[in-house]
């Protein structure tokens, strides 16, 4: 499995995957992302869920090469983009675009709109001018946003716009998978529906590939075809959308759909709540053997002892965790 | 779909039950002075808190709702104008007792957390000292007191070797620890008033979890009521018994959590609750609300969120008063009897959400 061999419908691989940092003080290091496995398949949304401080980000980070994996290997269509020549390379990168929570961490306050829109074409030298500017009008078009916006600054638009900017600025280089990283996170619920369809449409119109990195459980049900749940580091399960969230097998999965405050009538809301003892631990120094034993109900021994292998146990839906397959073992 | 009683173990009083509401708002509003001249940010806000009863005020960003829990303790910023209404609480009105009669009372019978409890908490002391002082400034107990009744609290908060951590320093906690804190700090006087402002926003939501379980023993052991701001109406649902929803400055509906959410009576509270990916198909379009909040420098006369509202008629360019929709209910809306307007029990049965009913 650890070989870098991919699935053909594979436009990412991700083998073993490893990115280490050095904490600031340089006496310790943080394992931000410990031996992860997956494909993302074409045409796919691949959610990636997890708590804050559980290595997401860092994965997304990874998966476009804005950082290097300390050990492991992500292909890109079955290619290993760090094997190219340098020039290669950097036009290479332009098909895998990454987008953040924060608009205004991304837009110049002092550049125009259309400027911020332009400005990966020419980094790029994509083109000529005429043709840069047919292209960025085309990506704001796309986005919904109207031309006369082109000619206004950050400041003078509302959140929901900004980030339509930032959608249409990644665009513009017609890539072909989009990592968005909490992207609706800043979002308020009203508008956070439209963005929303704006990718779906996205998607459907351009073939766009997404990861869909959030801690949002409700969005990233709504919006994914698989989903991955990470937990310090590793994941614990992933699996099609309808199996994560109906047939959770991983008793972090299952606390935290359990967590997840739903807006019913309490004659609707039903259920127990499965509330979860203390915080993450550091991954400077997790938890021997599984690292989610500190805060399972059903740790063993054996959880302290062993790792747990990382399993298929129904078709397409794969999970960590030593008593998955145990019948009763879920709590339902 | 008659069966929407409000929730029972939800807080124990109901406001329009007869008794004396613990505070009473009406009329607030507050304007701001900007370099574009006075701004009105909120106005006629209208609503009661009965004692130990847990209230939750929703809404989107910038609609109102921290500058009116900053109002009621007069934490206004250096611009503000003007503040109009009255804010009756246990008798004084907090709109215009003196300071000091305000510094009684904040801090002691009405406390308030924040979205980030380091903003609150002094970096350079302990936080054992930062809630024992709080509890001698307000009652002057001995040193050796305060500190008894900070570990007590601190344990009361679900703090882990609480003999331990009182001498931490903010910085040492993680986030989840530290929103305990703060509530252990506010909570140390006993207040009959909580307001608890996003004080799970920034928290993961396992964390989250935990956090409103405390705030709500605490609200039900201590009869201690709480005023819970928040954008996400899920929080309110699990917390509170009553929602009063804001837009644009205004409060536009306030129910039992129950009844809004089945039905809610606005048709902004039900395109809030259509819009939410809980209660859509999965991979389906999501509804949304078309247009935005006006800005609070070009307010439209009458309702303001005409300009969204797919129920807009003649008529709505009147000015709109908070009606009384009965049992307990009221809206800004003079059409809320002829809409039927879908709510949560509509959307969820087709939605990802019914997975999650029953679940653990
Ligand atoms: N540049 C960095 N230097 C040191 N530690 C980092 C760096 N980036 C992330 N980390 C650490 O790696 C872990 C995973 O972080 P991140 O990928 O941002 O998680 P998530 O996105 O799931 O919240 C965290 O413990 C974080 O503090
Ligand atoms: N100091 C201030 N000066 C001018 N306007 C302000 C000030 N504080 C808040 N406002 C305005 O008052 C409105 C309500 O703000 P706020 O209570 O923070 O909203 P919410 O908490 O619901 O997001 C917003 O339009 C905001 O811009
Ligand atoms: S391996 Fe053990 S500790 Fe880990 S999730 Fe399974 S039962 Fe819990
Ligand atoms: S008053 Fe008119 S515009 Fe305003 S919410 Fe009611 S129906 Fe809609
Ligand atoms: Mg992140
Ligand atoms: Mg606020």
């Amino acid at each position: 499995m650890s070989a870098p061999v991919a699935d053909m419908d594979a436009i990412v691989s991700v083998r073993d995957l490893q990115v280490q940092f050095q904490t600031t003080d340089r006496h310790a290091t943080v394992k931000a992302v410990d031996g992860v496995d997956f494909d993302v398949r074409r045409g796919e949304t691949f959610g990636i869920i997890g708590e804050s401080g559980s290595g997401k980000t860092t994965i997304g980070r990874a998966l476009v090469f804005l950082l290097k994996p300390s050990a492991g290997a992500i292909l890109h269509n079955g290619l290993d983009p760090l094997a190219l020549p340098r020039r290669q390379f950097q036009s290479h990168r332009r098909d895998y675009q990454i987008i953040f929570q924060d608009p205004n961490a991304a837009l110049n306050p002092r550049m125009t709109i259309l400027s911020s829109v332009l400005e990966p074409l020419e980094l790029a030298r994509e083109g000529n001018k005429a043709e840069r500017l047919k292209r960025a009008h085309e990506a704001m078009d796309r986005v919904g946003l109207p031309q006369d916006i082109g000619a206004r600054y950050p400041h003078q638009l509302s959140g929901g716009q900004k980030q339509r900017v930032v959608i249409a600025r990644a665009l513009t280089l017609r890539p072909k998978l989009i990592v968005c990283d909490e992207v609706v996170a800043a979002l308020d619920m009203s508008i956070r529906g439209d963005v929303l369809n704006l990718f779906a449409e996205l998607q459907r119109d351009l073939g766009l590939t997404y990861v869909f990195i959030t801690h949002d459980l409700a969005v990233v049900s709504h919006i994914s075809e698989r989903i991955a749940v990470m937990y310090l580091g590793r994941f614990v399960e992933l699996g099609p959308t309808e199996e994560v969230s109906e047939r959770p097998l991983h008793p972090y999965t299952q606390a935290l759909l359990s967590a997840e405050p739903r807006p019913l009538p309490s004659s609707m809301r039903g259920g127990q709540r499965i509330v979860l003892q203390g915080e993450i631990p550091s991954p400077i120094d997790p938890p021997s053997g599984c690292r989610f034993r500190t805060r399972c109900q059903y740790a063993q021994p054996l959880c302290a002892e062993k790792t747990p292998d990382w399993r298929e146990l129904a078709r397409d839906h794969w999970v960590a965790c030593h008593f998955a397959d145990r019948p009763n073992f879920s709590p339902n | 779909m008659g069966e929407t009683q409000p929730a029972q173990h939800h807080g124990n009083a109901d406001a329009s039950s007869g008794s004396q509401p613990l505070m009473s708002v009406r009329g607030l509003g507050i304007r701001f002075k900007t370099s574009q001249g006075v701004w009105q940010a909120t106005r006629k806000i209208d609503f009661d808190i009965a004692a130990g009863e847990r209230v939750g005020i929703v809404g989107e960003s910038g609609c109102g709702k921290t500058i009116t829990g900053l109002s009621i303790l007069r934490l206004l910023p250096n611009n503000f104008a003007g503040l109009d209404g009255s804010i009756l609480f246990d008798g004084v009105d907090l709109a215009k007792c003196s300071a000091r009669v305000m510094r009684a009372i904040r801090g002691r019978r009405i406390a308030m957390i924040f979205q980030e409890p380091m903003s609150a908490l002094d970096p350079v002391f302990t936080v054992g000292h930062q809630i024992a002082e709080t509890l001698r400034v307000h009652t002057g107990v001995g040193k050796e007191e305060a500190r008894e009744r900070t570990l007590e609290m601190l344990r009361r908060v679900g703090i882990a070797s609480p003999d331990r951590r009182i001498d931490d320093y903010p910085h040492q906690l993680s986030g989840g620890m530290r929103q305990r804190v703060m509530i252990a700090a506010s909570l140390i006087c006993g207040p009959q008033l909580l307001i608890a402002d996003e004080p799970t926003t920034a928290l993961d939501v396992t964390v989250q979890a935990q956090i409103l379980e405390l705030l709500r023993d605490l609200s039900e052991t201590s009869n201690t009521a709480l005023m819970l701001i928040t954008h996400d109406l899920g929080v309110v649902a699990e917390t509170c018994a009553r929602m009063i929803t804001m837009y644009a400055g205004e409060v536009i509906e306030d129910a039992a959590v129950d009844d809004a959410l089945a039905r809610p009576l606005h048709p902004y509270t039900s395109g809030l609750l259509r819009s939410l990916p809980h209660l859509s198909p999965r991979h389906g379009k999501l509804p949304s609300i078309p247009g935005r909040v006006p800005s609070i420098m070009d307010m439209p006369n009458g309702c303001r969120f005409k300009a969204r509202c797919p129920h807009a008629i003649d008529g709505c360019e009147k000015e709109q008063e908070l009606r009384d929709a009965g049992s307990g209910r009221k809206v800004r809306c003079w059409r809320f009897n002829e809409l039927d307007l879908p709510g949560a029990l509509q959307h969820a049965p087709n939605a990802p959400i019914a997975a999650l009913v029953g679940h653990p």
